[in-house]
């Protein structure tokens, strides 16, 4: 395997007065020192390899986040204002039509607070499955850890998540001011390890599915399918628990990671009960997932430029 | 202590046979084979990966480049050049052998990779700094230098996209240049753009060359890779074919290039072997002419002429032939090379380096009853004398 690199530790950027290749240290400095060798099977998670890129990783989810939103005439307003339709389309359909109560909790409150980090997780996770396919160019002219790639289009559909969150706490100012019993205390705090766990997910399964993706592109057609049922699956978004659910849709409620941290995020900006069991399983799975994706992702990352 | 060691190096291919070379595969011919592959096994017949087969694209490569050397590797297309470039910029990973680089290590397989058309030139800058490698702080330093280079700066806020390819190619290039790593892996990029920011790349990639930086180049410009190199190594089949000084091995591969070439009348260039693979084959087919007008690969002293056929876009109907017939050229007698280039002298649209050759006979030209001889120069010149 290889562990070389192709940025300076931060530290050469001190000493800049003699040109780089005069440093003494350099031709035999083990640091800066590549081997390429045939591929061997399972990688580890290059992290380390990963934070000395990490310049790069910024910059592609920098790339992602400007381009999204260029030549619209709204810009960066639509980070706000899909979640706010989908969120007045529920209020006609699950609050007047199917007359879905959402307790004492406002029902825009409610449905934005479940919208919010699912829109995060199909975004990131859509972006992230075809993120490699399209990055064709780059993989196969130059290299950096391929990783940085599926992470980055997670990290900027968060951007997109933050500033629609601004939309959020408005109205949940807005709320407490006008009289409703919302307190989020310490439970915002709950809100960025919901939505952290919601990345690791999406970056897992973004990762896995990229891959995938690499050597068969019928995952592009799969993936937008499989969102829409994830949709359906994770109840927490337009619906609160009721005690009369059957044991299947309890055992959905317990096993699927998304509607446990999105009843998360909920408790957390409206300071409601958090559900730490369901929590607790959510946050295993998560960090499962993660590690999967991310290692069957290493493990054929060495093919993607012949292939892809 | 060496910048560069490769040793053993090797990679091979599965080639379909079916002629099929599309890299990925649906689901379903995966899933349909897996499920053939037992009853394929229970009848003994071949399954469909059985009619792949191993190329090695590169085979048992080593050599060592001492740093500050500038090596420069040369070959026709498809001899591994581009494989020994990827593997050495850790795009793809060799099949067998290693490489050990000591340093850091740049490539530049392309200008302007990762160039967004959305994005500013200032924003590309950036971008593709950062994708190149350079850290932030080092672009920030070297951002003024980059753009006075290529000389955008009254466009610097201005979408790539509504960049001429002029100004687009120099800003590529620019970033590429200011690139500072200790191992420089080069691809054919050198120059881009017209002929007077072409004499700046190359001036550029010059004092890359001579800067102490230890570089390896790959390039079908002889004379500059030539020019550029401490060191040749020719690269054919797959395989080190030679290795050496610059003039030495560009001169056995130029006439190793010429033995490969037939002595024919007609030459196909759409798929000829020293194509070079950066041009679209917009030239077609070149024919030679006696004086006679019959083709022919041998003429007496000062009766040639010649032909070519391009073929400038299928659907545009502008199928039409250059016809080029030449005033007698004298050359003396011997065995000539022709280079085929198609465009103006700032922007060449195709190019066959040694397209063809032909053989010049011996002719009394004046009749005077003796034969030029090539000891006396390169050309007969019709010189018209007079005495006081």
């Amino acid at each position: 395997m290889s562990t070389g690199l192709s940025k300076p530790p931060d530290s050469t950027d001190a000493g800049d007065l003699a040109p780089r290749h005069d440093a003494a240290d350099l031709p035999g400095d083990p640091r800066l020192r590549t081997v390429i060798e045939p591929p061997q099977g399972w990688q580890v998670i290059n992290f380390g390899e990963l934070w000395r890129y990490r310049e790069l990783l910024l910059f592609l989810c920098w790339r992602d986040v400007k381009v999204r939103y260029k030549q619209t005439a709204l810009g960066a307003a639509w980070a706000i204002l899909q979640p706010a339709m989908m969120m007045a389309v529920f209020m006609v359909f699950f609050g007047r039509l199917a007359g879905v109560s959402t307790g004492e909790i406002p029902q825009s409150l409610f449905f934005l607070s479940g919208i919010l980090p699912w829109f995060f997780f199909s975004t990131a996770l859509t972006n992230a499955a075809n993120s490699v396919v399209g990055s064709e160019r780059l993989i196969t002219r130059i290299y950096f850890p391929r990783l940085a790639i599926p992470f980055a289009t997670v990290a900027a559909a968060a951007v997109d998540l933050v500033v629609a969150c601004g939309l959020l706490a408005a109205m949940v100012v807005g709320y407490s001011v006008a009289g409703y019993t919302i307190a989020p205390g310490w439970t915002l705090l709950m809100v960025p390890v919901a939505i952290g766990l919601v990345g690791l997910t999406a970056a897992g399964l973004g990762a896995f599915l990229a891959a995938l993706n690499v050597a068969y592109r019928d995952f592009r057609y799969v993936v937008p399918f499989f969102i829409q049922l994830g949709m359906f699956a994770t109840p927490a978004i337009y619906m609160r628990p009721t005690a009369g659910e059957g044991e299947a849709v309890a055992l959905l409620r317990a096993l699927n990671p998304m509607n446990s941290l999105i009843e998360t995020f909920r408790a957390g900006v409206l300071g409601g009960p958090v559900p730490w069991g369901r929590l607790g399983v959510a946050a295993a799975i998560a960090v499962v997932v993660f590690l999967a994706g991310c290692l069957y992702f290493r493990r054929v990352e060495e093919r993607f430029a012949d292939i892809v | 202590m060496t910048a560069i060691r490769v040793a053993g190096l090797g990679k091979s291919y599965q080639v379909s046979h079916a002629g099929q070379r599309r890299g990925y595969r649906t689901l379903r011919e995966t899933l349909v084979e897996t499920a053939q592959a037992p009853l394929r096994r229970l009848r003994g017949r071949r399954s469909a990966a059985q009619t792949t087969e191993e190329f090695w694209a590169l085979k048992d490569v080593s050599f060592d480049v001492a740093p500050g050397e500038v090596v420069g590797i040369i070959g026709n297309n498809g001899a591994g050049k581009s494989t020994l470039l990827k593997i050495l910029s850790r795009i793809t990973k060799p099949t067998t052998g290693r490489v050990v680089l000591n340093g850091r290590v740049g490539s530049l397989l392309e200008v302007g990779t990762g160039f967004h058309p959305e994005l500013t030139g200032r924003e590309n800058i950036y971008l593709n700094g950062s994708i190149l490698g350079m850290s932030q702080k080092e672009i920030d330093r070297r951002f003024d230098e980059i753009v006075a280079f290529a000389e955008v700066e009254r466009f610097l806020d201005t979408p790539v996209k509504r960049y001429s390819s002029g100004m687009y190619v120099r800003l590529a290039f620019a970033v590429a240049a200011h690139l500072e790593p200790e191992i420089l892996i080069v691809d054919e990029v050198l120059a881009v753009g017209d002929a007077g920011f072409q004499k700046k790349c190359i001036q550029r990639m010059g004092e890359v060359a001579h800067g102490g930086r230890t570089v390896i180049l790959v390039s079908h410009d002889l004379p500059m890779v030539g020019k550029l190199s401490n060191r040749l190594i020719w690269i054919k089949d797959g395989q080190v074919h030679q290795t050496g000084r610059p003039a030495e091995v560009i001169d056995a591969y130029q006439s190793h290039a010429v033995q490969v070439v037939q002595q024919e009348a007609v030459v196909d260039l759409s798929s000829h072997p020293n194509r070079s693979r950066r041009y679209t084959p917009l030239l077609k087919q070149l024919r030679l002419f006696g004086a006679d007008g019959r083709p022919a690969s041998a003429f007496p002293v000062g009766q040639l002429s010649t032909e070519t056929h391009p073929l400038l876009g299928t659907t545009g109907g502008l199928d039409c032939t250059y016809c080029c017939r030449f005033e007698p050229i004298l050359l003396m007698p011997g065995e000539y090379t022709l280079n085929v280039r198609l465009g103006d002298m700032e922007d060449y649209r195709d190019v066959v380096m040694s397209a063809a050759r032909f053989t010049v006979l011996p002719a009394d030209h004046f009749g005077s009853g003796r034969l030029p001889e090539r000891k006396f120069g390169p050309v007969v010149l019709c010189g018209e004398w007079t005495v006081n």
